[in-house]
């Protein structure tokens, strides 16, 4: 029998591990890096949503870089655009009083009004949620290379967009985008004072994210999800309504990827275009294929550890070819991801370690082959 | 100039930007077909094929250049195939596509670090930058004959190859049932590196024959594999031929765009009508619906 471990523990010792990072880092005076670790995270939780995606429903993606920008891009305009120049407009009195617009300064200190954070969030996430709807909709019902290239097309059309309109910013991207006060005293803000909070901020919310995965590929959904997985057509015969359930999954994901796109905004103030372009997307189908794509913690774990490397600029001028050998030799190598294999292989050396009449019960069942062999991925 | 003759000049340079996109679409379909992997580095074979003739032009006569830059380049795609490809047989096609993205990644930065980020051309094979002949009274540089004239032979060439040679037959076996093929006595493995092999140097070839126009650069490669798909999807996965229609339409497309929307729009048209074919005819133009995959693993 496989010890088990109670259900929660894993987060616990996740909470505990993320906790102790920044006491660390300060003993090194290495507090800096936090920054970094910070972005990371953000960026974490966009593969993790990835993740649930390819990993579980088998689908590809290559167009979610498209949905953390649209995040970041609504937040951005909305938070920065002042709106007293419409100062005539009727409705502009009553919605001065409302929660929706907060009067600022901006960088040059002058009194602007704009919408605020929660309402720009809310925005950016409804404007995610339809224009998810729409591109999932269609692209859904299509498979394997067409899904591909259909979600491509919606990233590049995405980041030609915003390149080529005035309002986003064009190639200068948008800058000066204000702090965001999220209530309980915490504030998504990249101020050196606020970076260990602002750390915690992000750990949290991954920590949330992946709690609520965690849960919900464990229930009756994530069970469908894996039967899509394994085959479609079988799926669809047994009664599962393939095409909801994986524009429901896709939705959520493009939610995630759009929710990070906002605190990632707010917290480096201000969004470039690049964060649309093909190769980010591109870059998070392979961090998820890097972590293991049906892995919820490899996935969260690799996606953190090599962005956070990459950021650091750890790998010099090499950073792209570090990581593109990286993902090869994972993807070819241990295409289940990094921990699965690692984890067999603690198990056999704890067995090997037990005493022999411990180990009896191992050693009484059959050896059916299937220990170490790789269960293949999405089709 | 009159307006006729300048829909003529768009509608040139259309064709011009489209034939590459078929020569890659081209490169793409061979693969696809021989392994079922759409190969995102199909766009670095192009921009190897510019770079490694570039460097040999300088010591030898330009032809002899061409013909060792899709040589060289044609012998490193069958190395990838054989050091990839060939022993990840029960990796899943999803598994595969990302290992060439990863190898895309991979050359591009090789050849960045083997060459530098400096743009260089191969000089223009007749004539110079500012010889052009009229057409029917739009303007068009010799080279672009060349790139027209180079992708016919290609095209040509490959149907040929593909119809009445054995190896051509026993790839199109091999792409449309393997095991039976096997059983025939083909030898599929080999067969999958000779599609690597041809594909690399038919988009060698193709970057050295755009380098005087477009240049080379070591970033050129990813663009033109995402047009190549579209241009191939468009066209009809599997399909060589249709994909030559692919890269034609979605060229003269792209220049119509320029010549209408602002410049920076032009990929937003391509890949909005490229999302309508997907969503209205998936399986492309002239492509077959695959309908529901038994080969879905």
């Amino acid at each position: 029998m496989k010890p088990r471990l109670k259900p929660g523990l894993p987060f616990v010792l996740l909470a505990a591990a993320l906790a102790i990072v920044p006491w660390i880092l300060r003993r090194a005076e290495m507090e800096y890096c936090l920054t970094q670790l910070t972005m990371s995270l953000y960026y974490a939780i966009v593969v993790l949503g990835l993740c649930l995606v390819m990993g579980y429903a088998g689908q590809v993606s290559l167009g979610h870089g498209a949905f953390f920008a649209i995040g970041g891009y609504t937040s951005a305009v909305l938070t920065t655009c002042d709106v007293s120049k419409w100062q005539t407009a009727a409705w502009l009195g009553w919605i001065k009083q409302s929660p929706f617009c907060i009067a600022r300064e901006d960088l040059f200190g002058n009194p602007i009004l704009t919408v605020s954070p929660w309402a720009a969030f809310f925005a950016a996430m409804a404007l995610t949620f339809v224009v998810a709807n729409l591109i999932g909709y269609p692209a859904l019902r299509l498979r394997g290379h067409y899904l591909a290239m259909a979600t491509l097309g919606f990233g590049m059309i995405v980041h030609k967009v915003i390149l080529g309109t005035a309002f986003t910013g064009a190639a200068d991207g948008i800058n000066g985008v204000p702090e965001w006060n999220l209530g309980l005293g915490l504030t998504v803000s990249g101020k050196r004072p606020l970076r260990i909070e602002n750390y915690f901020i992000a750990g949290g919310l991954l920590l949330l994210l992946l709690v609520l995965l965690h849960n919900l590929v464990r229930s009756r959904v994530g069970r469908a999800l894996q039967a899509i997985h394994d085959r479609e057509t079988a799926a669809n015969a047994m009664g599962i309504n393939t095409a909801l359930y994986k524009l429901k999954t896709f939705v959520l994901s493009a939610l995630m990827a759009a929710m990070a796109g906002v605190f990632f905004t707010h917290y480096t103030a201000g969004i470039g275009p690049s964060e649309a372009g093909a190769f980010k997307s591109v870059r998070y189908v392979a961090l998820a294929a890097a972590g293991g794509m049906s892995s919820l913690w490899g996935v969260t774990g690799m996606s953190t550890l090599l962005n956070y490397m990459s950021l650091r600029g750890l790998f010099g001028s090499y950073d792209n070819a570090v990581f593109g050998l990286l993902l090869i030799g994972i993807v070819s190598l241990a295409p289940e991801g990094p921990l699965k294999p690692l984890a067999r292989l603690v198990r056999r050396l704890a067995g090997a370690c037990r005493p022999p009449n411990a180990a009896q019960p191992d050693a009484a069942r059959p050896n059916n082959g299937l220990e170490g062999r790789p269960r293949h991925g999405a089709a | 100039m009159e307006s006729g003759n300048l829909e003529l000049q768009y509608f040139l340079s259309g064709i011009t930007k489209g034939s590459i996109y078929a020569v890659v679409a081209i490169g793409f379909n061979l693969i696809y077909s021989a392994t079922g992997v759409l190969n995102f580095a199909q766009g670095e074979f192009v921009m190897l094929g510019g770079m490694v003739a570039v460097t040999l032009a300088r010591f030898v006569p330009l032809p002899v250049a061409l013909a060792g830059a899709v040589v060289i380049v044609a012998l490193v795609g069958c190395l990838l195939e054989i050091l990839f490809f060939r022993r990840l047989q029960r990796h899943s096609i999803l598994h595969l596509v990302i290992i060439t993205i990863g190898l895309s990644i991979v050359l591009q930065e090789i050849a960045l670090h083997l060459w530098d980020e400096k743009v260089r051309s191969l000089p223009y094979f007749t004539g110079n930058e500012i010889s052009t002949l009229k057409f029917l009274g739009a303007a068009i540089s010799p080279q672009v004959l060349w790139v027209l004239a180079t992708v016919a032979v290609i095209v040509v060439l490959l149907h040929i190859f593909l119809k009445y040679t054995l190896p051509g037959r026993a790839m199109r076996a091999g792409s449309s049932n393997p095991s039976a093929a096997m059983l025939a006595g083909i030898n599929i493995a080999n067969m999958r590196t000779l599609a690597f092999g041809l594909s690399a140097a038919i988009g060698a070839l193709a970057g050295c024959v755009i380098s005087p126009i477009t240049m080379t650069h070591y970033e050129m490669g990813a663009p033109l594999a995402i047009k190549g798909f579209a241009a191939a999807i468009v066209g009809g996965l599997g399909n060589p031929m249709a994909a030559v229609l692919g890269g034609l339409m979605v060229g003269v497309l792209e220049a119509y765009s320029v010549s209408r929307l602002p410049a920076a729009y032009s990929d937003v048209t391509v890949f909005a009508v490229l999302l309508l074919v997907l969503f209205v005819r998936p399986h492309g133009f002239w492509g077959r619906p695959g309908g529901e995959s038994v080969r879905e693993h």
